[in-house]
């Protein structure tokens, strides 16, 4: 139910209930707001970003790989 | 990387193509999947060399695997889920297991009864706009991850970092979606918990009187 409520996805029936209660219960709103706030930060803060010499050799590694799997009979003719 | 792909060019269509044989579509593939399949790992292991294995393991296996690929699942959440069992292979490797289930059945806790209150509630000083620019945020995020169970962590972040739903988080580490949303309870409710430890204002602390919202 926090879950969902977090996410904005409770059914609106339900959702009028726990409004209601959540109304008069600052401690849950303040936990909603901490929660919805620790998923922002972790959402929008800085991207790891990958070495580019590291993606250099990832894409040398994976266009060796792709001619090993997608040229059989070429290399079998040579 | 320049390619003819642009990027209204769906993930499905290029996978098309490279399983036709199109190196540059699997290219592309890789382009859009790397740095979140990397930033994944780097969050998961916190260490840069593993999370080169990672990557590189996650798109020798798409390679390899593309053509068994049936777009059963998106072909994002199929990436992620690679990852997510490449990354924990080697957290397992370094407690000295061998394993890399995930069983829902080894825990028998993860229950939302079992799921701890929240105890320090307290509204926090800044808006998140503002934490994220300051640099000693990452290493208190980052240490915050690292204290969540490797099982909850993947499940935080498969869905909210990297947006799957409830449904493609489930499909991606073969859990049931009850069991994902126990997980997700308990990684949001410990990590809110430890931040707002740190980043929560003391003079506004609230009491919270004991009660129930199941």
């Amino acid at each position: 139910m926090l879950n969902e409520y977090v996410d904005g996805t409770v059914d609106p029936a339900v959702c009028e209930e726990f409004e209601k209660h959540m109304a008069g219960c600052n401690p849950c709103k303040v936990v909603v707001d901490n929660i919805r706030k620790t998923i922002t930060l972790y959402k929008d803060g800085q991207p790891y970003a990958m070495p580019m010499q590291f993606r250099e050799r990832l894409h040398g590694v994976l266009r060796q790989r792709w001619k090993e799997t997608h040229q059989p009979q070429k290399k079998a003719e040579l | 990387m320049a390619n003819q792909f642009s990027p209204e060019t769906s993930d499905a269509e290029l996978v098309r193509l490279a399983k036709a044989g199109e190196l540059d579509a699997f290219e592309a593939l890789t382009n859009r999947y790397e740095q979140r399949v990397f930033g994944l790992a780097m969050r998961m292991l916190r260490q840069e060399q593993d999370a080169e294995d990672v990557a590189q393991q996650t798109f020798l296996s798409v390679l390899e695997n593309l053509e068994g690929f049936r777009g059963e699942a998106s072909f994002s959440t199929w990436v992620l889920r690679i990852a997510s069992h490449a990354a924990l292979k080697i957290i397992r490797k370094r407690k000295g297991l061998n394993t890399v289930s995930l069983e829902e059945t080894t825990e028998p806790s993860d229950d939302f009864n079992s799921i701890p209150h929240p105890e320090f509630i307290a509204d926090w000083r800044q808006s998140p706009e503002h934490l994220v620019e300051r640099n000693e945020i990452r290493r208190l995020l980052d240490d915050a991850l690292t204290r969540l169970d490797e099982k909850h962590r993947l499940v935080f972040l498969l869905r909210d970092v990297e947006g799957l739903s409830i449904q493609e988080t489930a499909a991606a580490l073969d859990l049931s979606e009850a069991n994902v949303k126990v997980r997700l309870l308990r990684a949001r409710l410990q990590l809110r918990e430890d931040l707002t430890r740190v980043l929560g204002d003391p003079e506004r602390q609230l009491v919270r009187l004991p009660h129930h919202h199941e």
